[in-house]
């Protein structure tokens, strides 16, 4: 079986029903999506799937075969094509933001929150901050990040939205 | 001694360079440490490319230290931050500076590391002084260049002093230190050095590591632990539940069972599969039952602190408040379950894990392995956030029985309910307090009387291969007991006594220290007592607590946080609404063991749902010297959020046979949904010593949250978490009386 991984084609040794994230860690040895409960239950899994966020922790990796899977690693690159740049920045304007706002403690929730974040900002450019609070529910922190998180949401779609990133 | 004060005094150090040593950088790493803390080697190396290598005992747990403790060796040695980095805590490595609890990273290492360094810069000085021929006094140092005139051609690099050579210089402790007028590195926001790795996905997790030829572990243990006491017997495990799944097998030792598969999601399935006869335990008291139980059990008492007489101050006092208040148990629930990797031999082992202490660890793992010390390397890696004795020693304890009964290097990820249902919780409490004041508003009596078990000191893993339960030393006592600071200690009371009442762990569930130990507890409890007297003198609460103090770094949290809340006074409860949606507003102060928390929360309550949510959180930390104001800005953010999410959420379920909560569902945290605003005041006080800011302003919050309550609907809650049935409950209560 082949699946496409940042834009990258991965033949699987695993069995069908193993969900992707174990082949994501294991077999390609990424180190964005990460086992946080196994039971879609946290968001630190997360990968894109055909540009929607997908809980990779209970999605068999069969269920991907032909369909496109981003990771905390290829958002720069997916970024870039959706939006049609030369060149892939080194970061996803969402990525920067992290940085800028230091919304980082222990950082273990931030692949979900930064696979999310993308995800909604590709499809609502400036979410008011309700929007984002909705979006962002399913995805948890034991640090108490929230605030800077809704933060650099913001300001990454403020840069987004003036053509900055 | 200070640095300017030495100069003048011509402080003598005799230095001793031989050049045939060998590379430091070749010599660490190949024997068992803790390297000789007195040697400035040990904590310091610089190399000829003019950087430096600092080795810190503290592990970075996402609160920042190793930035922070960065910043104050590039200070002392006046290097830019681009010249300085650290390593890996590691058994081989880095000295031993106790674990990363107690908020102590900064508090406890940070004079180490500013000494060490400055022992190294005086070190460099003599060096320095002696190649460009000029009095030590009049060399300056800049990104580790040392000038005697300003003239290049009269300077000199660390690197081209030292280079990768050792000091071979005594840890005197002694060397004077930059006074903090000539501060440029300590006291700013400087980012923190992980953040990119972290979101680009380039940092190395514990969850990430690897090694060769390993194979994928899981334990097997009952869903959710059982009484402490007891631990988990097998009464029979059917090895051929699992013999469809390719590679798996069964290991066990006692009552400590596993499965090892070269493939991790067929050691998933194992795990799941594989069919274990649990021994029925004894019973627990179950939620329901827990205070009732707590509260009538037979205890070991202990004064913590006592002073005046409570009965001649209470006899006479003007207004009373008392009642009885219960906490609940509550979880660590990292957001990644521990995680480690051994290769244990027949003669030597090495252990990666999350550990915050690695020679604390490696003595557990001594004692359980039967292997000395010196035969056992381990080497620290970042998990998630932990906020205390979560399960990292016990997967590490696991790991290396899994990697042992297997024969090969093991990698074990604990399973989320592993990690929920077996955690040493923060322990349950019931706490009685009562306060009094006199006519005038001054507080005259004081008495706080707290019922909590002790933590324990047998982990899981050890203690199903047959190692007796035990508790962890000073159980029920100190931190581990009614805390003087929090239960009534920054007000000025005559007549005060704190009393412990011990229960033994073993008839409960598995405890250990949890983000600021039982504080939110005595808070919830003391400071509504506090605020009911404010309450019954006709004083705005704030005014009140102000009144009642004197100690000025209480009183500097108190206004900082007032003031940022723009608190305007006015009795609570005063304007009662009739509208379905209550707001209301509260003031706390607390702390933990050190440094000065204040906090005044901002609510609503919904009455006809029982939901209360935090709108707005204001939290002040006084820890004195604060080395990055940003991560302590950050530190306080977390403590509010974290706050809100106990107050409102947070409840270890169990029943008679053992826990219940075992994830995300059972054992629900704060959301986006409610996440409050919040506000963080960092009080500044360069000329202290540093002290705690990872857990100093949570019991104040907790306070605030209730007392905010109370202003909103007049009724004070009597156990948390604040969840819609308990309050349903004691508004319904209110409006029958």
């Amino acid at each position: 079986m082949q699946i496409r991984v940042n834009e990258r084609s991965w033949t699987v040794n695993a069995a069908p029903d193993t969900p992707l994230l174990y082949v994501l860690m294991n077999e390609m040895q990424l180190q964005g999506p990460r086992f946080g409960c196994g039971l879609a239950q946290c968001g630190s899994c997360s990968v894109l799937v055909n540009g929607v966020e997908t809980r990779s922790c209970v999605t068999a990796v069969s269920k991907v075969e032909g369909k496109s899977v981003t990771t905390l690693e290829g958002l720069p690159a997916w970024y870039a094509s959706q939006k049609k740049l030369a060149k892939a920045p080194a970061l996803h304007p969402v990525q920067q933001a992290m940085i800028d706002e230091q919304a980082v403690q222990c950082g273990y929730c931030f692949n979900g929150m930064i696979v999310k974040s993308a995800e909604l900002l590709s499809k609502t450019l400036r979410p008011t901050e309700a929007q984002i609070r909705t979006a962002m529910n399913g995805h948890l922190c034991r640090c108490g990040t929230y605030p800077r998180i809704m933060k650099a949401i913001q300001r990454a779609s403020a840069a987004m939205a003036g053509g900055v990133a | 001694m200070i640095r300017r004060e030495f100069l003048k005094t011509g402080g003598a150090l005799v230095v001793g360079f031989n050049l045939r040593d060998k590379l430091v950088a070749q010599e660490r790493g190949t024997k068992a440490g803790p390297p000789d803390a007195r040697q400035v080697d040990t904590w310091l190396a610089i190399h000829a490319d003019n950087t430096a290598t600092v080795y810190i005992g503290f592990a970075e747990l996402g609160q920042g230290a190793s930035t922070a403790l960065l910043q104050i060796a590039a200070e002392e040695l006046d290097l830019d931050m681009s010249q300085i980095k650290t390593v890996r805590l590691d058994t081989n490595v880095t000295p031993n500076q106790g674990g990363t609890y107690s908020s102590a990273s900064i508090n406890r290492g940070g004079p180490q590391v500013r000494t060490a360094a400055a022992e190294a810069r005086l070190a460099l000085l003599k060096l320095a002084s002696a190649k460009l021929n000029t009095p030590q006094e009049q060399l300056t140092v800049s990104k580790g260049v040392v000038s005697g005139t300003g003239n290049p051609k009269d300077s000199v690099t660390y690197g081209e002093l030292v280079g990768d050579r050792p000091f071979n210089v005594a840890f005197t402790g002694t060397a004077p230190v930059k006074p903090t007028t000539e501060y440029k590195i300590v006291g700013t926001k400087f980012p923190r050095n992980d953040t990119p790795a972290k979101v680009s996905g380039q940092y190395t997790y514990m969850q990430y590591v690897r090694m060769p030829g390993m194979l994928h572990g899981r334990v097997v243990r009952p869903r959710g632990q059982r009484m402490y006491g007891a631990g988990a017997k097998i009464v029979s495990v059917d090895e051929a539940s699992i013999r469809a799944i390719p590679g798996a097998r069964v290991v066990r030792k006692g009552d400590f069972l596993g499965v090892v598969a070269e493939d991790e999601w067929n050691a998933i399935r194992a795990a799941q599969q594989l069919k274990v006869v649990w021994e029925t335990p004894p019973a627990l008291p179950g939620n329901a039952g827990l205070h009732e139980h707590m509260r009538t059990a037979k205890t070991e008492e202990n004064i913590v602190i006592e002073r005046g007489n409570v009965t001649t101050g209470f006899s006479g006092a003007a207004h009373t408040a008392s009642h009885t208040c219960l906490g609940p148990y509550q979880a660590h629930a990292p957001f990644g379950p521990n995680c480690a990797v051994a290769d244990v031999k027949a003669d030597s082992a090495l252990v990666m894990c999350s550990t915050q202490d690695v020679y604390g660890t490696r003595t557990s793992l001594s004692r359980l392995l039967g292997m000395p010390v010196e035969k056992i390397r381990v080497q620290y890696y970042e998990g998630s956030g932990t906020y205390g004795h979560s399960c990292y020693d016990d997967v590490a304890q696991a790991v290396v029985l899994l990697s042992q009964l297997a024969g090969k290097p093991v990698r074990l990820q604990f399973m989320r309910w592993d990690e929920h249902g077996w955690d040493n919780y923060g322990p349950g409490h019931v706490g009685e307090v009562r306060a009094a004041a006199d006519a005038n508003g001054k507080i005259v009596a004081y008495e706080y009387q707290g019922w909590q078990h002790g933590w324990i000191n047998t982990e899981t893993s050890a203690q199903l291969t047959g190692a007796p339960p035990t508790e962890w030393p000073g159980a029920g006592t100190g931190v581990q007991g009614v805390n003087r600071l929090t239960c009534g200690g920054m007000y000025d009371i005559p007549n005060l006594k704190l009393v412990n009442h011990k229960l033994p762990v073993t008839s409960y569930l598995k405890a250990g220290w949890l983000r600021s130990p039982l504080d939110l507890s005595f808070a919830f409890a003391s400071e509504q007592a506090i605020d009911q007297l404010a309450y019954l003198t006709g004083a705005d609460p704030y005014e009140f607590r102000q009144r009642n103090m004197t100690d000025t770094r209480w009183l500097g949290v108190l206004n900082a946080v007032a003031q940022a809340a723009k608190w305007t006074p006015r009795k609570a409860a005063a304007n009662l609404s009739k509208a379905n949606i209550a707001t209301g507003r509260g003031i706390g102060v607390g702390t933990h063991l050190t440094s000065y928390g204040a906090a005044v929360a901002e609510i609503e309550v919904d009455k006809g749902t029982g939901r209360v949510v935090a709108k707005h959180l204001y939290g002040a930390i006084d820890a004195g010297q604060v080395v990055n104001p940003g991560f302590v800005e950050s530190q306080i953010m977390g403590q509010l959020v974290q706050t809100a999410s106990r107050m409102f959420k947070e409840e270890v379920k169990f029943d008679q046979t053992g826990v219940t909560s075992l994830d995300w569902g059972s054992y629900p945290i704060l959301r986006f949904d409610e996440c409050p605003e919040v506000t963080a005041v960092v009080v500044q006080r360069l000329d202290q010593k540093s002290t705690g800011a990872g857990e100093e302003c949570m019991a104040a919050a907790a306070a605030a949250i209730a007392n905010a309550f109370f202003d909103a609907t007049g009724v004070r809650m009597k156990e948390f978490p604040l969840t819609p049935s308990r309050v349903l409950a004691a508004l319904s209560g209110r409006k029958a009386a």
